[in-house]
């Protein structure tokens, strides 16, 4: 009989490390960027769809990979889609009993976590060709690697945006309005979160330069 | 009649899918490295997206909202199924993309293969289920108003994506610092075409 494999082994560790930096899902594989970027406005709503995303994503990759020889092929796209609908219908009806304000404030974005490529990209890629537990880390580590991203974009924006961090007035306990700083309201509307994300590239390429791309 | 032409202008100019909600990035990246590709994908976009906001708004509002049933019974006055929605319009969206792969494989071969994969992808595409969600939102008061903002959602991505293909296709001439090549300087190309979108934004219509 064939020796089990440890549930820690490096190689399930590298399933949940890798995406944070390595093959990061939004920097690196391009996935998961339209429903992320809009809500980082502020920190406390890209955390709510980060934690979000995390539960749906360990869920359907799991589901996925228990039905993954049961699927035909031909209809597996429509399957996917139903066992995501589902888990974010759970997730958006959660959401508005527990914490109604944020949900408004997510608005369409929660119902938007099933067409978020990133979801759908890794049930392809990973969950329909491998057993439940590796699937459930490789969920865990991309929707981990999003939601850092995620968090990363929205601490500056609200930071330089607004001057809080968590709804905390930050700049305006420590007394900097005071020095004539003033809030660069450019920071809270939309193309900024593009540029922010531009610059995180430039940075995690310029220390990692194995990413940087063929001319 | 001038209230459809507002509709239609405002969802191109000022609500444009990409720059103001991000709706429809991933395949926006991903397929803008030439005009030509571009511009199939963006044709394919606004056809789906006419085509399924009115069907999704008929759903809404026969179907899914709350008291939408009656015209079947009045006793269905009080049945409310808009929790269903999501699993609803996912549906039309797959079902139209596949209907559209199969008019377009039938009637224009050539297109179809230039299209390739990216025709099964408008499945996946945010700006179609977002359309459709953003319809929801804002109860557009007849199906003609639905694809309205249908068709002129789908114009502003086309418009978008030809763009970004065209500067993507010219920049490869110029000296993009090595880390910010490709994927980097796109984000911020469109961040800034973002920032030219917005001096539509004080236009009130």
């Amino acid at each position: 009989m064939k020796e089990r494999e440890p549930l820690f082994s490096t190689k399930n560790l590298n399933l949940l490390r890798d995406p944070l930096n390595d093959s990061n899902p939004i920097t690196v594989q391009v996935l998961g960027i339209c429903s992320a970027l809009a809500v980082t406005v502020k920190l406390k709503p890209s955390v709510v769809l980060a934690i979000s995303v995390v539960a749906v994503m360990a869920v359907s990759n799991v589901v996925i990979s228990l039905l993954r020889k049961s699927i035909p092929p031909r209809i597996r796209i429509i399957v996917q889609l139903t066992v995501i609908a589902t888990m974010v219908i759970l997730v958006d009806e959660i959401l508005q009993a527990f914490a109604y304000d944020v949900s408004k404030q997510l608005s369409v974005f929660v119902g938007l976590i099933i067409t978020n490529c990133i979801i759908m990209g890794r049930l392809e890629a990973f969950a329909l060709a491998n057993k439940p537990w590796p699937a459930f880390l490789d969920g865990v580590g991309n929707a981990a690697g999003y939601g850092l991203i995620l968090i990363i974009v929205a601490f500056f924006r609200e930071l330089l945006g607004s001057g809080t961090i968590w709804d905390y007035p930050l700049f305006e306990k420590l007394g900097i309005f005071t020095t004539g700083y003033v809030n660069n309201g450019l920071m809270i509307l939309p193309p900024m979160a593009l540029i922010t994300v531009g610059i995180i590239i430039w940075i995690q390429r310029a220390r990692n330069r194995k990413l940087i791309e063929e001319k | 009649m001038e209230n459809l032409v507002n509709i239609f202008v405002k969802s191109i100019f000022i609500d444009n899918m990409i720059f103001a909600y991000f709706l429809g990035m991933c395949s926006y990246l991903a397929v803008s490295k030439t005009v030509k590709t571009s511009t199939g994908l963006g044709l394919a976009v606004i056809f789906v997206l006419g085509f399924t906001l009115p069907i999704d708004y008929l759903l809404e509002n026969y179907i899914l909202k709350e008291g939408a049933l009656t015209w079947l019974s009045p006793t269905l006055a009080d049945v409310d199924l808009s929790f269903l929605s999501f699993i609803m319009f996912i549906a039309v969206i797959a079902s139209m993309v596949q209907l559209v792969e199969m008019v377009v494989e039938k009637f224009s071969p050539s297109l179809y293969n230039s299209l390739g994969i990216f025709l099964p992808l408008i499945a996946v595409n945010c700006a179609i289920l977002g359309g459709s969600l953003f319809m929801q939102e804002r109860e557009y008061t007849s199906i003609v108003e639905a694809t309205a903002f249908g068709l002129g959602s789908g114009v502003g991505w086309f418009l978008a994506i030809v763009g970004i293909a065209a500067i993507r296709e010219k920049i490869r001439y110029s000296n993009v610092p090595a880390p910010l090549r490709g994927l980097g300087i796109t984000f911020i190309i469109t961040g800034l075409m973002g920032i030219a979108f917005m001096s539509f934004m004080g236009i009130k219509l």
